[in-house]
């Protein structure tokens, strides 16, 4: 048999399968197109929603986005959060790695001169239920607060010191998952966030850079 | 191949003589998973119901081109592609739900009752008849779903669909929307459909002829060959 009927063959038996497949990546492709900005403003929603929680006295409507980049370079979406009379008093930093399942989206909070986490939020997860989807329970997130925010987070079995968090057996992956990831976007942001910070402190009102970037 | 039951036949067969939880055992995982309260079990009811209907009418219309060895890998790749479409689709437009049903979702894709609708109508019978079949499928799944989130919501939580039923003083049975509750809730629910189903049978054994049990024994004879008859 040649090479060319042997490809032939093969099209002759596959062409549902290669046709179907090219449709239905069309019609996902237009799905994602069409709902994906409003996916993200659910989740925007979601993360306001979140922000009082994570940073204690934050006001949902003085928060300020602003976007910055990060040590290597890359653009990154932070929350600057503000109290009632519209002084900062925290950031609230999103951040997405990969768990056991698919990536898990977290919301870390911090302190405006990023000494302590001030609190951890499970935005997105899709970790095994029953036992990875754990990171979602409010006594796992709880632990995050209170943490030192310039040295990285370890999780452990049992006995948690002070810079440690307890995993619970069956989500171990999930668990030091998070700490992974939390440990990963502080360090990326750090810098920028302090030069932010300063700049704040000196006077200057981020809201008038953020929208000049824009 | 050509005969198989009629529309209407495989409409009314799904939603109780044939219900795929109670009578086929199929799709087990959402039946435990999403039924603590009634509002997640209608979301994934409809959505289960949507890729059904989707990936049967797609799989008659085609059914023609089907090569027999390559059939399993259309049938998942069309199951995948609704399933993905009513995930964004719940992630836009109904959010908090999507995440009280999490990775449930994603999950319909293996659920078993969609690929063996697929594979015992669908792939053989018009579009008609398969489309029937997977709305009868799609109300006997939803059946199955809402009465055990209706047992589970009412006794665990003294409401129904969040709409409160119980007295105040009603103390809710942690343990229904814990999964054991699920599982209580299932198998005796099981156990009734199979006690009704049998006193049916036996009144039908004394009120009919015995000519009528020979055909029954005939119809049942008929579905195994139907699951067979990919082999030949």
């Amino acid at each position: 048999m040649t090479r060319k009927t042997k490809i032939l063959g093969y099209l002759q038996q596959a062409w549902l399968v290669l046709v179907l497949a090219c449709a239905y990546g069309g019609a996902l492709a237009g799905v994602q197109i069409s709902l994906s900005p409003r996916i993200a403003e659910n989740r925007r929603q979601e993360t306001y929603r979140i922000i009082p929680q994570l940073v204690p006295g934050a006001e949902q409507e003085q928060t300020v986005e602003l976007l910055i980049s990060d040590r290597h370079g890359n653009p990154a979406r932070v929350y600057q959060t503000r109290d009632a009379e519209g002084q900062p008093n925290g950031w609230v930093v999103p951040a997405k790695g990969p768990g056991f399942a698919d990536d898990i989206g977290l919301l870390i909070g911090l302190d405006p001169p990023l000494n302590k986490i001030t609190g951890m939020y499970v935005l997105d997860q899709r970790e095994t239920p029953g036992l990875g989807d754990y990171i979602r329970d409010a006594d796992f997130q709880r632990q995050f607060r209170g943490k030192a925010a310039d040295t990285p987070i370890e999780a452990v079995k049992a006995d948690p010191g002070e810079q440690q968090i307890t995993v619970l057996s069956g989500a171990t992956v999930s668990s030091s998952s998070v700490c992974e990831i939390v440990n990963t976007a502080l360090a990326n942001v750090r810098e920028p966030l302090l030069q932010e910070w300063a700049r704040a402190s000196a006077g200057a009102d981020p809201r008038d850079e953020a929208e000049a970037a824009w | 191949m050509a005969n198989g039951p009629t529309a209407s036949e495989r409409f009314l067969n799904g939603i109780l003589p044939e219900n795929p939880v109670y009578r086929q055992l199929l799709g087990m995982c959402p039946v435990l998973a999403v039924t603590a309260a009634m509002l997640p079990a209608l979301t994934m009811a409809a959505a289960t119901a949507f890729v059904l209907i989707s990936a049967n009418g797609i799989i008659s219309l085609i059914r023609g081109q089907l090569r027999p060895h390559l059939r399993i890998l259309v049938f998942t790749l069309t199951i995948a592609t609704f399933v993905t479409i009513a995930d964004r689709f719940l992630a836009a437009y109904l959010y908090e739900m999507s995440k009280v049903l999490g990775p449930y979702v994603p999950l319909i894709i293996v659920n078993c009752l969609i690929i063996s609708r697929c594979e015992i109508c669908a792939s053989k019978q018009s579009v008609r008849v398969a489309v029937a079949d997977a709305v009868g499928m799609s109300l006997g799944f939803t059946l199955a779903l809402t009465s055990i989130a209706t047992v589970r919501e009412i006794l665990g939580s003294g409401s129904w669909l969040g709409i409160r039923v119980l007295p105040e003083a009603w103390p809710n049975w942690g343990i229904m929307v814990l999964p054991p509750g699920a599982f209580l809730v299932l198998g005796l629910l099981l156990a009734a459909v199979e006690w009704w189903g049998q006193w049916r049978a036996q009144r039908m054994d004394y009120a009919v002829a015995p000519a009528m049990r020979g055909q029954q024994a005939q119809a049942t004879g008929e579905g195994m060959e139907e699951a067979n008859s990919w082999k030949a």
